[in-house]
C-alpha cells in the first residue's frame, strides 16, 4: 500500500505542482492518476520513488516513510516504466532487463536467466534478447520496458504514460496484455495517463487531478462514470458516459436464441436454404467460431472469406452489458453474436433484450 | 627517394618522437576534458565560462605558447615537456565542448530511467552517460589528434626533434627531399591516428552498427 498524506510540491519559482494530495493506492491494485497536463500527476508519481522530493507531507510504502530510506535502495525495489521505454541504447535487450538484478548483486548467470524468462512473459521471442533497442519496434521496446521494471520482482510498479508512444492498435494490445499480466502478478501499481479511456480501462481506482495537483475525485471507473463529482470530472470523462459505464456491468442471463449457421466454403445455395428467407446468415468455421455474416441472395458459388460482412462485434457470454449491446447494435442482422470462452458460438441476442436487462438494474446503481 | 632510403633510421626515430609528443597530450587532455565537460553539463552556470574560456586557449599561437612554457613551468627551452603541456592545453580546449555536448546528447528519458532504477550518480556516469557520449567525443578526439600532429611540427623551431625537424633542415639547406618526406610522414601519422580512433570508437559502440527494424512489423 502506498499512502500520500497531505503531500505538496512547490517549485522554486512558486508554482504549486501538487497541492495537499492525500491518497491511498491499495496493495495489489492499479491506481490510475489522470488529468490534463499540469495537474501534477507525473510529479506525484516521481515523489513516490523520490526522483522528486516533496516540499511537505509524507509518502509511505507499506507503512515506511520513503523519506527515511536510501533513494537508490528505495528505487531498486520499485519498478518504473516510462513512455517509449527509456531503454539503454548501448545495452542488449537481455542486459537492459537484467539491470536491476545486477545492481542488487545477483550473479550474471541468474540475472540473465531471469531476464530471459521475463522477455517470454511479456510476449517477446528469446532471440530478441541479443539485439539492441533500436532494432525493435516501438511496441516491442515498450514490452522490454515492462520486463525490465519487473525484473527484480518489485512489489510496487510506477508507470508513466507507458503506452502513449505507440499506435492505437498496439496500445490496445499492450493494455490487454498488461491487465493479463497484472491478474497473474498482483503488483501495487500507480499508473499515470492523460487518456481517460485508458484510465477507465486499466484502473481498479481512478484519481482525477486538476491543474495544481488537486485531487478532485477518487473512485472506481464505474462509479466515476455513473457519478462524476463535478463539471470538471464530467467534462474530462467526455461523452457516452452511460454507454461506457455498461462496460463495468456484467451482463445477466440474457435470452439467447439459437442461430442457424453455415460453414465457410459451403455453396451459397446451402446458405440461402439455412437462412430460410432471412437476408443474413451467420458463417462459422469448423470449431463453430463465428467469422461474419453473409448475404446469400447477392452471392454465387461458394461462401468465401471475402464475402463476409465484418461489421459485427462479438461478445463473450458472461461479459459486460456494453459488449452484448454493442454486438447487437453492430450486427447487420440486428442479432448480436455471443461466444463462450473458447470463442465458439452459443447463440444470438437482440438489442431490446439487452436493454430490458439494463432497465431491470436497480436505479442509481453505479453500473 | 634516395635521401629517404638513406635516412630511414633517423626518420623512424623522428616519427616516433612526433607520435609520442602528439599522443601523450591527446590522452592527458581527454582525461582532463572529461571532468571539465561533466562540470559544464552539470552546472549550467559553468557552461559558458568553461566553454568560452577553454575555447580562448586555442587562440594562443602555438609558437608563443611553446616559448612561454619554460617561463611558467621553469623547464629548459629544449625540454619536450613544454610541447606536451602546450598541446595538452590545446587538446583540452578542443575537447571540453565536445565532452559537454557528447554528454548532452544522451536522451533525457534514458537518464531518468537510470535514476529510477536506482543506478547511483557515479555508476550512471561511467555505465550510461560516457558510453553513450562516445560517438560525439570520438569525433572531437579525431580533430584534436590531427591538430596535435600538425602543431607538434612547429616545435622544430625550438629545436625539439620530431618530423618538423625535417622542414627546418630542408629549408636551412634549401633541399626539398626532407621537406616532402616530413609532410608525407606527418600525413601518414595523422591518418593512422585518425583511423585508430575511428576503429576504437566503432568497437566501443556496437549498437550503432545494427539494422533498424522492418517497417510495419507487428508489436
Amino acid at each position: 500500500m502506498i499512502s500520500f498524506t497531505d503531500v505538496t510540491k512547490v517549485y522554486p519559482g512558486g508554482t504549486t505542482a501538487v497541492g495537499g494530495l492525500s491518497l491511498v493506492a491499495p496493495t495489489g491494485k492499479i491506481t490510475v492518476l489522470v488529468g490534463p497536463s499540469g495537474c501534477g500527476k507525473t510529479t506525484s508519481l516521481r515523489m513516490i520513488n523520490r526522483m522528486i522530493e516533496p516540499t511537505s507531507g509524507t509518502i509511505e510504502i507499506d507503512g515506511r516513510d520513503t523519506a527515511t530510506l536510501d533513494p537508490n535502495e528505495l528505487r531498486r525495489g520499485i519498478g518504473y516504466v516510462i513512455q517509449s521505454g527509456g531503454l539503454f541504447p548501448h545495452r542488449t535487450i537481455l542486459d537492459n532487463v537484467a539491470t536491476v538484478p545486477l545492481l542488487l548483486g545477483w550473479s550474471r548467470t541468474r540475472s540473465r536467466q531471469v531476464a530471459a524468462e521475463l522477455l517470454e512473459r511479456v510476449g517477446l521471442a528469446p532471440e530478441l534478447g541479443k539485439r539492441y533497442p533500436n532494432q525493435l519496434s516501438g511496441g516491442q521496446q515498450q514490452r522490454v520496458g515492462v520486463a525490465r521494471a519487473l525484473a527484480a520482482d518489485p512489489p510496487v510498479m510506477l508507470m508513466d504514460e507507458p503506452f502513449s508512444a505507440v499506435d492505437p492498435v498496439v496500445r490496445e494490445q499492450l493494455q490487454d496484455e498488461f491487465l493479463r499480466l497484472q491478474a497473474e502478478l498482483g503488483k501495487t501499481i500507480v499508473f499515470v495517463t492523460h487518456d481517460i479511456d485508458e484510465a477507465i480501462k486499466l484502473g481498479d481506482q481512478v484519481a482525477v487531478l486538476r491543474v495544481g495537483g488537486v485531487l478532485v475525485q477518487l473512485a472506481s471507473p464505474a462509479k466515476l462514470l455513473a457519478d462524476p463529482h463535478d463539471d470538471f470530472v464530467a467534462d474530462f470523462l467526455g461523452r457516452d458516459r452511460g454507454y461506457r459505464g455498461l462496460a463495468f456491468a456484467a451482463a445477466p442471463e440474457l435470452p439467447l436464441r439459437d442461430e442457424p449457421v453455415v460453414l465457410l466454403g459451403s455453396p451459397v445455395a446451402d446458405g440461402a436454404r439455412i437462412a430460410a428467407g432471412d437476408r443474413w446468415v451467420l458463417v462459422v468455421d469448423e470449431a463453430r467460431s463465428p467469422l461474419g455474416w453473409a448475404e446469400p441472395e447477392v452471392l454465387t458459388g461458394v461462401i468465401d472469406r471475402h464475402h463476409l460482412h465484418r461489421g459485427g462485434t462479438v461478445a463473450r457470454l458472461g461479459g459486460s452489458l456494453r459488449a452484448a449491446l454493442d454486438a447487437a447494435l453492430s450486427s447487420p442482422s440486428r442479432r448480436g453474436v455471443l461466444v463462450d470462452d473458447d470463442g465458439s458460438l452459443v447463440g444470438t441476442v437482440r438489442a431490446q433484450d439487452v436493454l430490458a436487462a439494463i432497465e431491470r438494474r436497480p436505479e442509481g446503481a453505479p453500473a | 627517394m634516395k635521401w629517404f632510403l638513406g635516412h630511414l633510421p633517423q626518420i623512424g626515430s623522428l616519427l616516433l618522437n612526433h607520435a609520442v609528443l602528439a599522443l601523450i597530450p591527446l590522452v592527458v587532455g581527454l582525461l582532463l576534458a572529461i571532468p571539465l565537460g561533466w562540470l559544464a553539463r552539470r552546472y549550467r552556470l559553468l557552461y559558458t565560462p568553461l566553454i568560452a574560456g577553454t575555447g580562448l586557449l586555442y587562440t594562443i599561437p602555438s609558437l608563443a605558447l611553446f616559448i612561454l612554457m619554460p617561463l611558467i613551468l621553469g623547464t629548459g627551452i629544449l625540454d619536450p615537456l613544454n610541447v606536451v603541456v602546450a598541446l595538452t592545453i590545446y587538446t583540452v580546449a578542443l575537447l571540453v565542448r565536445t565532452v559537454a555536448d557528447g554528454l548532452g546528447s544522451v536522451p533525457d528519458e534514458v537518464l531518468q530511467a537510470a535514476t529510477a532504477m536506482g543506478i547511483g550518480r557515479v555508476r550512471r556516469f561511467f555505465g550510461v552517460e560516457l558510453p553513450l557520449a562516445v560517438p560525439v567525443i570520438s569525433a572531437g578526439l579525431r580533430v584534436a589528434a590531427v591538430s596535435n600532429v600538425s602543431i607538434v611540427s612547429v616545435a622544430a623551431l625550438l629545436g625539439i626533434p620530431q618530423l618538423g625537424s625535417l622542414f627546418t633542415d630542408g629549408f636551412a639547406r634549401d633541399f626539398v627531399d626532407p621537406i616532402v618526406v616530413g609532410i608525407i610522414a606527418c600525413m601518414v601519422l595523422a591518418f593512422a591516428l585518425d583511423l585508430s580512433i575511428l576503429g576504437a570508437s566503432r568497437a566501443l559502440t556496437p549498437w550503432l552498427r545494427t539494422s533498424r527494424p522492418a517497417v510495419g512489423r507487428a508489436a
